[in-house]
């Protein structure tokens, strides 16, 4: 259980039990707009590689735990869904579900600005949400209409939302940490005093074109963080049957590592907000969050041939992020079960309404396979399967 | 690894620091193996070729003496007639001198090139249009391996880190996937990098970012974010450099839908061709040639200048003919205008078109130009299955059908490795008689006897 301080109090830890009867049910607490500033305690403290670690104390308000919870609990919903609108046939190919690791999405977005930049691989719909996506944006997508985010010219691997700094969304494991790199290097370049988070997973972090981007990146003291999503799976494969050392925030070497408890929002958003800071002074760092996926690797995988059914109910029971934020906005009488159940309907009634305006949304237009080939066409021509039947000059 | 100049810089101590955001580091003096013509002395088979200094000398000598004897016959001429007019209006000495040293002094031409104003490497070619778009635009600069320091592994670079300094011009690891991956994500962020490959053989450990990252994500995003990326650097063959070091890449970069490759064959293609790659908003893939470094050509004045820039995906008819059409891009053009050279004296007039744009292909000109002749010769020096050549062959086939007389006759590189055997390698890549023979062929006038196997 969190350890819990309110700087208005008396600095004693106060510990409520889970089903509080001391909540006051009548009116109505206005806990969202609610900005003291509290401290909570990270669930365990932080592990660093050749640099100090931050202190476990998270400064954090009722409000912004509120909105983690509201997040989480939409992430949660919107993941889910995504499930069965995969096994009613709507989504097609590629569906890589996020649900167990909303808090490293969540805590890293309270930690940083839209100007900073956020880029991963193909576990991408609740990182898009987080970046200011809809979830329109994200069931069209995912079912090839033209509301998508893409268009539905992507699909569940390339979204991407460049306005608020989110570069997608790709589906070649490690090639999005060179980008993320480059993304840095642009940063600097044009001195913008921002970073970028380049998310990758345990499967990914043995890559070696990873390795040339750190490099790359310390040698040219680069904004980057680099983040390993570490649920300890890269798709069948266990941590320990890929990595021959599976300590991560140590691969970098001469750049400094911490490890985070990845179902902690509140650890993920001080771990966030640390590597900002260092980053902009002293170059790259790793953070890897020790995170978990409940679903398996996509759609197609069971997620149950490699490890057990235990295993996964065992984490949902201790470590579930939603949760931990529940236990703890209860805990400091924020709202009480009801509310939270009502936060949660509230939640599922919004992804109903996304899915049934995304079935309304229409496919995308045939000529459409033929646009954003190139910004300037040139008066090329591109063919169909039938050059005599559909030839097309690219404006 | 490849290149013509394996000269150490040198530097005896590597640099304290080398990261380039910090305050420049200064660069070592220059050594002789600096100066142009240690690059020239290749083992280059192009067909420029450079007479020692010893024997010239003498000759240099003679035309200097000469010039100043006829100048100072002019001056003097002149100053006579200046007297002369000056005298009649009264004029005082002073001004009368002035008017002579006026007269004497040659004008200063602007270039800083002075004794090639009208004719330019396609080294120096790509070298000015690199200074002139980082000049223009902060947004563009160049990261490749030995592109500062060393001024480039083909000295294509010259100059530009010490004018752009470190922050612009960067060199980097060994590290062709990760550095590709890192330029890519800066063009992601609008920023327009020129990325050096020392040959297109080591584009291979990047090709996934070319393809996949760069090509592909104007579409795969909606238009969300465009890539204005140059991957530029030798492709093909060069001389006696392996199997390894030989391959061209047109074909395949040419068939990827998002991708522009382009393909200069002179100085003005390079200088006209890379300018408008780096100003295109889409990623470009520049295939130049090692052997064509060297060669000079004539440049005219609107090519000097730095507006100057050639249409993407446009064609050049290099020599109009009207018996066959010969199709060619980089080094391969000037063989196939020997070759034009040699059909006419047969009585064949071959037109040579230089494809320049691979793709975009200008469909369009090479049409045009078969349904005028009536046969084809296409000539590449890659691999022959799937190469550009069949893809030339089958757009003709579409559109000009029947305005073919002969089928189309296709000349590339050997089906094999490149070999390194001197006798082999000029086997494995497309020679003169390869394409007068083919041309032939389709003209008829050929024995009928395929080459024994």
């Amino acid at each position: 259980m969190a350890l819990v301080s309110r700087s208005s109090s008396a600095a004693a830890a106060l510990l409520r039990p889970l089903s509080s009867a001391a909540a006051n049910v009548s009116g109505i607490r206005h806990v969202t707009t609610d900005t003291t500033p509290i401290t909570i305690e990270t669930s365990v403290p932080f592990t660093a590689h050749n640099c100090e670690p931050p202190s476990r104390s998270v400064s954090t308000t009722t409000a912004e735990l509120l909105t983690f919870f509201r997040q989480m609990s939409l992430m949660r919903r919107m993941e889910i869904a995504a499930d069965s609108l995969y096994k009613s046939k709507l989504i097609r190919g590629f569906c890589h579900l996020y649900d167990g690791q909303e808090a490293v999405a969540v805590g890293m977005e309270a930690a940083i600005t839209k100007s900073d930049c956020i880029i991963t691989a193909y576990r991408d719909h609740c990182t898009f949400l987080c970046r200011g996506g809809t979830l329109l944006e994200v069931f069209a997508e995912l079912m090839g209409r033209q509301a998508g985010c893409s268009k539905g010219k992507g699909g569940s691997m390339h979204f991407y939302r460049k306005k608020a700094g989110f570069y997608g969304g790709h589906g070649i494991v490690g090639a999005q940490v060179p980008l993320g790199c480059g993304l840095a290097f642009a940063q600097k370049y044009s001195k913008d005093e921002t970073v970028t988070f380049a998310l990758y997973g345990d499967g990914a972090a043995n890559q070696g074109q990873l390795f040339e981007a750190l490099n790359i990146s310390a040698l040219w003291d680069l904004p980057a963080i680099l983040v390993c999503e570490n649920n300890h799976y890269g798709m069948g494969t266990a941590e320990w049957r890929a990595a021959k050392s599976p300590a991560y925030y140590k691969r970098g070497d001469y750049v400094p590592g911490l490890k985070v408890d990845g179902m902690d929002a509140l650890a993920v958003k001080q771990a966030c907000k640390f590597a900002k800071e260092h980053a902009l002074k002293n170059g790259p760092l790793i953070l890897e969050m020790d995170t978990y996926r409940y679903h398996g690797h996509s759609m197609s995988d069971p997620g149950s041939t490699y490890r057990t059914r235990d295993e996964i109910s065992g984490i949902r029971q201790e470590r579930d992020p939603i949760e931990r934020v529940r236990k703890l906005l209860l805990s400091l009488d924020v709202a009480n079960e009801k509310e939270l159940k009502d936060i949660e309907k509230e939640v599922r009634k919004e992804v109903d309404e996304a899915i049934a305006q995304a079935k309304e949304s229409p496919m995308p237009e045939p000529s459409e396979l033929f646009t954003n080939i190139y910004v300037k066409g040139l008066g090329a021509e591109a063919f169909g399967a039938d050059r005599k039947e559909v030839r097309v000059i690219l404006p | 690894m490849g290149g013509n100049n394996t000269e150490p810089f040198g530097r005896s101590s590597p640099p304290t620091s080398s990261s380039p955001f910090r305050s420049p580091q200064p660069l070592p003096p220059t050594t002789a193996a600096d100066t142009q013509a240690s690059v020239y002395s290749s083992s280059s088979s192009s067909s420029v070729s450079l007479a020692s200094p010893s024997s010239v000398l003498p000759y240099v000598f003679l035309f200097i003496f000469a010039a100043c004897v006829l100048i100072g016959f002019v001056v003097v001429v002149k100053m006579l007639g200046i007297v002369r007019r000056q005298a009649s209006i009264g004029g005082s000495p002073s001004t009368v001198l002035s008017e002579a040293l006026r007269v004497f002094r040659p004008a200063v031409p602007a270039s800083r090139n002075y004794s090639s104003a009208k004719e330019m490497t396609v080294r120096e070619a790509l070298n000015s249009a690199l200074d002139e778009e980082m000049s223009a635009d902060p947004k563009v600069f160049l990261m490749g391996e030995e592109v500062g320091e060393y001024q480039g592994a083909y000295k294509i670079s010259k100059g530009l880190l010490e004018k752009y300094g470190p922050d612009r011009v960067l060199d980097t690891p060994i590290t062709e996937a990760g550095f590709t991956g890192v330029a890519v994500g800066a063009a992601f962020q609008s920023l327009k990098p020129v990325v050096e490959f020392m040959t297109f053989n080591f584009s291979m450990q990047a090709i996934d970012h070319i393809i996949n990252s760069a090509a592909k994500s104007n579409y795969m995003s909606a238009g969300q974010f465009n890539v204005p990326i140059v991957f530029r650097g030798p492709n093909g063959a060069a001389a006696g450099v392996g199997a390894q070091h030989s391959q061209c890449y047109a074909s395949w970069f040419a068939s990827c839908p998002g991708l522009k490759v382009l393909m200069p064959y002179s100085s003005e293609d390079a200088r006209g061709l890379l300018k408008a790659a780096i100003r295109d908003p889409d990623p470009v893939v520049f295939l130049e040639n090692e052997l064509l470094y060297g060669e000079s050509f004539p440049v005219s004045a609107e090519a000097l200048d730095s507006s100057f820039c050639l249409p993407i995906g446009k064609a050049k008819i290099e020599k109009e003919g009207k018996d066959v059409t010969i199709t060619a891009f980089s080094k391969i053009v000037g063989l196939a205008l020997k070759a034009a050279d040699i059909l006419a004296k047969e009585g064949i007039s071959a037109e040579v078109i230089n494809l320049r744009s691979i793709r975009p292909l200008d469909k369009a000109t090479i049409n045009a130009s078969v349904r005028k002749t009536n046969r084809l010769i296409t000539v590449e020096e890659g691999f022959p299955q799937h190469g550009v050549g069949a893809e030339i062959c089958t757009s003709v086939i579409e559109d000009s059908f029947g305005y073919l007389d002969a089928p189309v006759e296709r000349v590339a590189g050997a089906d094999v490795p490149m070999p390194y055997a001197a006798n082999l390698e000029r086997m494995a890549v497309p020679q003169v008689e390869d394409i007068v023979r083919a041309a032939k062929r389709a003209c008829y006038r050929s024995s009928q006897h395929a080459v024994a196997a």
